[in-house]
């Protein structure tokens, strides 16, 4: 397939292919995504858009190995998802996912430390030195002061940076933020987003879905779904500016494929390849 | 192995901390698990001493004894005749064959027994007048209280002299020593030369003098022969009733605790055949014991039930606690999973929470469990025994319904699908 083949210097995080994600809605069946195909590489910073119902959280949830596809297949670091049972995939997603939800979604009973070990705690072995790193990560997302604090006691901007500390905790080698924003004032949105940009720029690849276009504009690059379909692959604000250079700099072997492109040639590989995904795949788009 | 220690004592500290986010619900969860395990407590406590009791009360008639007495047979037709002598119960000849020919007795104590008034000043009471050999106090395993029991002396001289239990010379005697005082016995005085002491333990309620148990008068068998013979008359609603018993009871002692029951057997061989009236009974404590015991073991089946389906009832209680906390909880459940939670942690971190329900209800029972026989045995003067087995067998017990109960819950939660439990709202 041409289209999951890697492109030159990158190195693919998440490959899909082909995949349709069904759902039964009484006698109806929905095609939330219908044979998609794309391919996040590492470094990235994507913005996933889209109207209500387009299928960003149904493609997020299987790119975070909680869902899986109806048929298709999805690879996340070169390993087949479809091939791992349901504990190696806890494990992964604890290993090497990170989550961040609209709704934070802490655990009220724990408090702010407690809740950014989390997925540590479900790991057979614990890393050395990972309170320090917790520790660390509490400071840097600039609750250094609040480490004993339940989540009740914060406001919902705090409580978000527990969750981004939290998703940051064992080092993923994708972060998911669904409608990380969704809940927030746009003054505490930004310091969130800004928090992303530092993110990325570090290194880390970082898929946000999201619908509003300010938050998406930000990105490094915007997948535009419609109907589990793509619609659309452009540069966001981050991918035209010089905000990736620092990234390139640092990992010279993406650099030298990336820069006389301008990074668009990675953007339109990965275009041709879901481009030809709804031309072909039966486009039973299920909310039209 | 000290690791996977300490991922449990975080699971319990995590279990703790969910429930006590909701403390007043997980209080009355555990109500339950609480009453099951307190009743179970107390109400073997009460059991134990009300059976040790009984057996002590048994052991009393000495274990190896069998005792022989005298009942009046049932009244046959002619009831309406003015006056007639009922002439039944044990002979001398039937003591005689005992204590001379039966193998494996040690001794057989004879005892006559009238009915009299026995007073001292304005005190009259109406305990039972036991006529009785020495041997009668060792072989029926009385203490004495003050004075001296009946000698063969006395026997032998037909002596005046009485010996009083402990009631009947608190009542005659309420601020005096009874000893060397005249006591009027029917018709006739006897000087009083000991007090026995009480069946009762000390400091509990003081019998009725005039009850079976607790009035007892003493004096030699010849003396009673001789002053009362055989007969003993009783004015009883107009017509005078007379009746003749040769022997009201007779102890028997056998030697080993082995010949007991052989002994009572032989007893009621050689009764049956020289009565042709049931006009006696045979009394084998050792058989009484026995019948103790089993009455205990029903007591105790019952009670176990009773405490299966208490159990049962707060297990059925933290069970539906639980399966609306697994539904209340489905978020969290959902994000566990997303952050790396296999199923076996999520059943482990329910069972866990469930368990620890169970055994703060379990621990809190045991509590109170072994509050209520204190404050029985306190209010009610009544003896309670607590076994060390039993608080211990209830605890592990409550802690098994959290298991068993806590099981299903835990399955539910496990088998959620993230990606549903995270959309739950
Ligand atoms: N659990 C589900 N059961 C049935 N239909 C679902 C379920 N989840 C999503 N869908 C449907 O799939 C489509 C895509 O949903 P979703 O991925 O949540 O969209 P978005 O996040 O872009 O709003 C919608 O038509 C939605 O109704
Ligand atoms: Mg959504």
């Amino acid at each position: 397939m041409n289209d999951t083949a890697p492109q030159p210097g990158k190195e693919p995080v998440a490959e899909l292919n082909d995949v349709t994600r069904t759902y039964k809605m009484g006698d109806e069946l929905v095609n939330a995504l219908s044979s998609f195909s794309f391919t996040f590489h590492r470094g990235e910073y994507w913005a996933i858009m889209g109207s209500s119902g387009s299928g960003k959280s149904t493609l997020l949830n299987l790119l975070g190995c909680i869902d899986r596809p109806t048929s298709g297949s999805y690879k996340i670091r070169g390993r087949e998802v479809a091939s791992m049972d349901d504990d190696t995939l806890s494990t992964f997603r604890g290993k090497e996912l990170g989550f961040i939800f609209q709704s934070y979604n802490l655990l009220p009973q724990l408090d702010v430390l407690e809740n950014i070990l989390m997925p540590v705690m479900y790991q057979d072995e614990v890393p050395e030195g990972i309170e320090d790193r917790a520790l660390h990560l509490a400071e840097r997302v600039g609750l250094g002061g609040r480490l004993h604090h339940r989540p009740t006691q914060l406001s919902g901007g705090q409580q978000q940076r527990v969750a981004i500390a939290r998703s940051l905790i064992n080092d993923p080698a994708l972060l998911l933020a669904d409608e990380a924003t969704g809940n927030l004032d746009s003054r505490t949105a930004d310091e969130i987003l800004e928090l992303f940009d530092e993110l990325h720029d570090e290194g880390t690849t970082i898929l946000l879905v999201t619908h509003e276009q300010e938050v998406g504009e930000r990105a490094e690059n915007i997948l535009r779904l419609k109907d589990g379909l793509v619609e659309s692959v452009h540069r966001g604000r981050r991918g035209q500016s010089g905000a990736t250079e620092l990234f390139e700099a640092s990992t010279p072997s993406t650099a030298a494929a990336t820069r006389p492109g301008a990074g668009s040639a990675s953007v339109s590989g990965s275009v041709s390849g879901s481009v030809s995904g709804p031309s072909s795949g039966p486009s039973t788009g299920g909310k039209a | 192995m000290a690791k996977r220690q300490s991922s449990f004592f975080r699971a319990v500290r995590l279990g703790v901390s969910s429930l006590l986010l909701h403390k007043l619900r997980s209080f009355l969860t555990t109500l339950g698990v609480l009453f099951g395990v307190a009743s179970v407590i107390a109400m073997l406590a009460v059991g134990e001493g009300a059976s040790a009791e009984a057996q002590e009360q048994i052991r009393k008639l000495g274990s190896r004894n069998v005792i022989l007495r005298s009942v009046k047979p049932q009244e046959q037709g002619d009831t309406d005749s003015e006056m007639r002598v009922l002439s039944y119960g044990l002979t001398r000849d039937d003591f005689d064959r005992i204590s001379e020919t039966f193998p494996g007795v040690k001794r057989a104590v004879p005892m006559l027994q009238t009915p009299a008034e026995v007073r001292f000043s304005d005190n009259v009471c109406r305990p039972r007048v036991l006529c009785t050999p020495p041997s009668y106090k060792d072989v029926t395993q009385r203490e004495l209280f003050s004075g001296r029991f009946l000698s063969a002396q006395d026997e032998a001289s037909r002596g005046l002299v009485c010996v009083l239990s402990y009631e009947v010379a608190r009542f005659l005697f309420p601020f005096e020593t009874a000893l060397e005082k005249r006591v009027k016995v029917g018709e006739h005085y006897f000087e009083c030369i000991g007090v026995l002491g009480s069946r009762t333990p000390v400091g509990s309620v003081m019998l009725d003098p005039s009850s079976e148990a607790g009035g007892e008068v003493f004096m030699p068998i010849s003396t009673g022969r001789a002053f009362y013979g055989e007969r003993q008359t009783q004015i009883r609603s107009g017509s005078m009733d007379i009746q003749e018993v040769q022997l009201h009871e007779i102890v028997v002692e056998a030697k080993r605790d082995n010949d007991v029951l052989t002994v009572a057997q032989a007893c009621r061989a050689m009764l049956s055949r020289e009565h042709s009236d049931k006009d006696y009974e045979v009394i084998v404590p050792q058989e009484l014991l026995q019948q103790a015991k089993e009455t205990k073991r029903i007591f105790n089946v019952v009670l176990g039930s009773i405490a299966g389906i208490s159990l049962l009832v707060g297990g059925i209680g933290i069970m539906n606690v639980m399966l609306a906390t697994v539904t209340e909880r489905t978020r969290e459940i959902g994000i566990r999973r997303a952050l790396g939670a296999k199923r076996k942690h999520i059943v482990t971190q329910f069972l866990v929470e469930t368990m620890v329900l169970s055994g703060a209800g379990g621990l809190l029972g045991v509590g109170i469990g072994l509050l209520i026989p204190w404050i029985v045995e306190r209010t009610a003067e009544l003896e309670t025994i607590v076994t060390p087995a039993a608080p211990i067998l209830a605890f592990a017990i409550s802690v098994l319904v959290g298991i068993v109960f806590g099981l299903y819950p835990a399955w539910r939660a496990a088998n959620m699908d993230p990606v549903e439990a995270l959309r739950h709202e």
